[in-house]
């Protein structure tokens, strides 16, 4: 079920946007994975079985694209994901991606929580810090030909009101999708935007660790 | 003078399959680009000495970004190209002072040897424009199978005072090439043509 075709990878680092230039870039990163959408071409009632298949696929995408990053997990502080459907499939096809995609970059970032109340969608009891990566994943996909951009949104991995962390990164593979392929990406961000002033929650002032404050 | 970077994009592009055939090993092309300010948007200068030392100083630095995107030796590099977008506020010119004086000695370094020409485009451009890199083998200009393309493009850049420097590396041709040609295993490497 599980056809990779090609791996794209992205990673920028930005010293400023004509502000005070940042001692240390800020590092964003996007990896796109180009797979044969095995539901092509007719309606599949029972898509399932692929967001079981698609795990193995997540993790080793957020590996990959920690290590083209070349930093430490620890220093991963935003992610975002989405998916981009060629001709041929439905945007029910990229909603696969929400629960293998965003279970990959727990898995790397250190999330201690249930995995199967996870995949069933379910939520789960916490006190104190329960690990990282708290934050629901935001998210994005459409249906689009090859050359499609994607604007993928990324928040705090902790806390999703961190208003520093709202940003997004636009992905464009030159090529894909192709009417019979579907793209799955991952992004991540090593801090706040390169001039972040406009207030709200700052990362340090994380407190309920509920994922959102 | 040294070239005032505001971003660094590194891309890897990995083809395993093509047109249901598997690709072993995958073909890999790797893309550092640069966004710099252009210290003569604006104006005409007539001296673009400035601008071609910041063409020597990128060409050794996106060319080891690229060879470490890989994670191959400098020598397993097999084509390159390069390329600039100048924003509106440049002229096509000051593409040509980075580009060719003094960008291809220390990109060769970085890729080891490289007879062959390094195949260039240019062009003016807003936000956003996409150039495509040609590509070609690195001691022998006329290996069929690695005549290629890879498309560059800065979503926020260049601003019109800014220019993109790309320069592009694979460790491999195209994906499935059949048409013939000049092979790999029959370079000479002296002439940087055949």
């Amino acid at each position: 079920m599980i056809e990779i075709r090609r791996i794209f990878t992205h990673v920028e680092q930005i010293w400023h946007e004509f502000g005070p230039v940042a001692p240390v870039p800020l590092m964003r990163g996007a990896i796109a994975a180009v797979l044969t959408n095995p539901f092509a071409g007719r309606y599949e009632p029972d898509i399932l079985p692929m967001m079981e298949a698609l795990q193995p696929v997540g993790i080793d995408m957020a590996e990959r694209l920690r290590a083209a990053m070349d930093v430490p997990a620890d220093r991963i502080e935003g992610y975002g994901k989405g998916a981009i459907v060629g001709a041929a499939g439905e945007l029910e096809h990229g909603a696969l991606w929400h629960v293998p995609g965003g279970y990959a970059m727990r898995e790397l970032l250190g999330w201690k929580g249930d995995a199967a109340a996870y995949a069933k969608g379910q939520g789960e009891e916490k006190s104190g810090r329960p690990g990282n990566a708290l934050s629901i994943v935001p998210s994005t996909k459409k249906v689009g030909g090859p050359g499609t951009a994607l604007d993928v949104p990324m928040t705090h991995i902790n806390a999703a009101y961190v208003r520093s962390h709202f940003d997004a990164i636009e992905v464009r593979i030159p090529g894909a999708p192709l009417p019979d392929e579907i793209v799955f990406i991952l992004a991540m961000s090593t801090g706040p935007r390169v001039h972040a002033r406009v207030g709200g929650l700052a990362a340090q002032a994380i407190s309920k660790w509920d994922g959102l404050r | 003078m040294t070239a005032t970077i505001r971003k660094i994009i590194v891309q890897v592009d990995e083809t395993r399959m093509e047109m249901g055939q598997v690709v072993n090993p995958p073909t890999r092309r790797a893309l550092a680009m640069a966004v710099i300010a252009n210290p003569f948007a604006g104006k005409y200068v007539e001296n673009l000495d400035e601008l071609i030392a910041i063409g020597e100083e990128l060409g050794g630095l996106l060319g080891a970004k690229c060879v470490q995107a890989l994670g191959i030796s400098p020598g397993q590099a097999q084509s390159y190209g390069k390329a600039a977008i100048v924003g509106e506020a440049g002229e096509l010119e000051h593409a040509a002072a980075i580009l060719h004086p003094k960008l291809g000695a220390p990109l060769r370094l970085a890729v080891e040897k490289g007879a062959a020409l390094v195949p260039s485009s240019k062009k003016r451009g807003g936000l956003g424009t996409a150039i495509d890199v040609p590509l070609g083998h690195k001691d022998a200009a006329f290996v069929r199978s690695h005549f290629d393309a890879m498309e560059a493009r800065v979503a926020d850049a260049p601003r019109p005072n800014e220019i993109v420097v790309a320069v592009v590396v694979t460790d491999s041709g195209r994906p499935l090439p059949r048409v013939g040609g000049l092979q790999v295993h029959d370079i000479k490497g002296e002439d940087g043509l055949r």
